[in-house]
Order: C-alpha cells, then structure tokens, then sequence
C-alpha cells in the first residue's frame, strides 16, 4: 500500500512531515486559545452578573 | 441584506458560530481524502519521478499564502476606510495562518527543488519576494503585538499590510513577467473558460481537491481565530470597566 519513493523517500516525507507538524501545530494553538478566551468572558460576564 | 452587516460583532458571532463546524467537517472530509489520493494512489511523473507528490503541498499552500496576504490587503482596506472592527480583526487573525502557509510553502519549495533543481535555494525572482511577503507576514504579526492601543495597532499594521502587498503581487506574478530564475511558469491554472492546464488529469484532480481543502481549512481557522480575537476585545474592555 506505501508507495515506493526511491531515491526520492527524504524529500517527500519531509515535505509532508513539516506540513503535518507546522498545520497541526497552528490548529492546536488556535484551539488552545479559543477555549482560553471563551473560558476568561464567561467568567467576567459571570462575575458582571453578579455584581 | 447587506455584506456590512456582517461588520456588527454580535451578528459575525452568530453567524460564524453556526457555520463553523460545518466547515470544519468538509474542511476534514475535502483536505485528507485529498492527501491521501495524492501521496498513495497517484503514479510518478515521468520526469520528477516521486517527487511529484510534493505538489499537493506545496502549491495550494504557496496559492493560499499569496492570497490570505491579498484577503488581509482588503480587509484592512475596509478597516481604513469603514472603521469595521471585524474587518481589521480579521486580518489579525488571518495573519498567523498566512505566515504557516508561506513558511510550509518555502519548506516544501526547498526539499522539492534540491533534488530537482540541486540546490535548497537560489535568488530567483519568485523565492525571493516569497521570502520578503513571509517577512512581511512576521513584521505584520509583529507590529500587532507591539501596540498596546488596539485601533492604533490597527491602523500601522492595515498600512504595513498594504507595503507588503506589493510583493504579494510580485510573489503572484514574478514567473510571468520576470522571465529568469529557476521556478517554473504556472502549469495548472484554476479553471478558467477556455484555457487547458499543462498538467495531467491524474496529477490535477487530486491537487484541485488538495487546494479546496486546504482553502476549507483556512476558512475554519480564520473563523475560528476571529471569533477569539472578537472575545478578547469584549475581555479587555470588561477589564478596563472594572479597572
């Protein structure tokens, strides 16, 4: 099923390894701080609310 | 209804918070069915044997580099001209993306032209302002994270964008007027009437769905990270209320 790259197997999966990681890297902290920021105004609505 | 009255926070919010997973799902469902077409069941070129399959990497993200950086020139158009916080904030949020895709596309350029062109890098006209629009991209997020103030950060880093737009349409052009260095001309343009692609159905297909993926992709992030951006405006004010 894995195809074979030859000679060619280094630059191929380089190029697809750095684009996983460099992809993935950006979707976890984009995700990290989208629940970081919901987190903080649901508290300071709450604490608003209150007051 | 109008286009602008997507500029009103609470509306975008609304909107983008219902559109959001859907494009997450078919972002999932076009951009890994897409590489995975593309790394294991496409043939080798004839030429450039299996490193090929590069191409469904590096061009969509070199294509969405160029024109997140021309999406981030209008909206700060907007944001100058209309003073819709949306827009700037928008570009704000676009911005880190665009610089990920800019860098993978160099990355991927590099290890695709050692073995084809025997070297990681030379000053062609093309590499050469991809790497000033990447520097653009870094000083753009750069300026953002140095001015406190959030218009007046708005207003340097809209005009920066504008500066380094010019080499986003030198990046998008250079192969064509710029008739020297090593990058090739465009060889699959997106569909145009009446025009042919100089690449293969069986190379194109899987790269027309690799980009449409890629696109979806950059579309939930940026919906994503504007809605933060959007967030983080409402905390600094209620901070500001409380100080």
């Amino acid at each position: 099923m894995f195809p074979d790259l030859g000679k060619y197997a280094v630059p191929v999966l380089a190029a697809y390894a750095s684009m996983i990681v460099l992809i993935a890297g950006t979707v976890w902290v984009s995700l990290r701080s989208a629940k970081k920021s919901k987190e903080t105004l649901a508290r300071l609505e709450e604490n608003r609310k209150k007051k | 209804m109008s286009i602008w009255e997507f500029a009103n926070p609470v509306r975008f919010m609304r909107l983008s918070g219902r559109v959001l997973p859907w494009i997450t799902g078919l972002a999932v469902l076009t951009l890994i069915p897409a590489l995975v077409w593309g790394f294991f069941l496409t043939p080798d070129d004839y030429r450039q044997g299996a490193t090929v399959k590069i191409i469904y990497v590096h061009v969509p993200t070199a294509f969405l580099a160029i024109n997140i950086y021309f999406m981030m020139f209008v909206t700060s158009l907007i944001w100058l001209i209309r003073r819709h916080h949306v827009s700037a904030l928008a570009a704000k949020a676009a911005a880190p993306i665009g610089a990920i895709m800019t860098l993978i596309a160099l990355i991927t350029g590099a290890v695709w032209g050692q073995p084809m062109w025997g070297t990681w890098w030379v000053w062609d006209p093309r590499l050469t302002s991809f790497l000033i629009m990447f520097i653009f991209y870094i000083g753009y997020i750069a300026l953002w994270a140095a001015i406190d103030e959030a218009d007046k950060a708005a207003d340097l880093s809209a005009i920066l964008c504008m500066i380094g737009s010019v080499f986003a349409v030198i990046s998008r052009y250079a192969v064509n007027f710029w008739s020297q260095g090593l990058h090739q001309g465009t060889s699959a343009p997106l569909i145009r009437p009446g025009e042919e692609t100089q690449v293969s159905a069986v190379f194109w297909q899987p790269l027309m769905l690799s980009i449409a993926g890629f696109f979806l992709l950059f579309l939930a992030l940026l919906l994503l990270r504007t809605r933060t951006e959007i967030r983080n405006r409402r905390i600094t004010a209620l901070r500001a209320r409380e100080a």
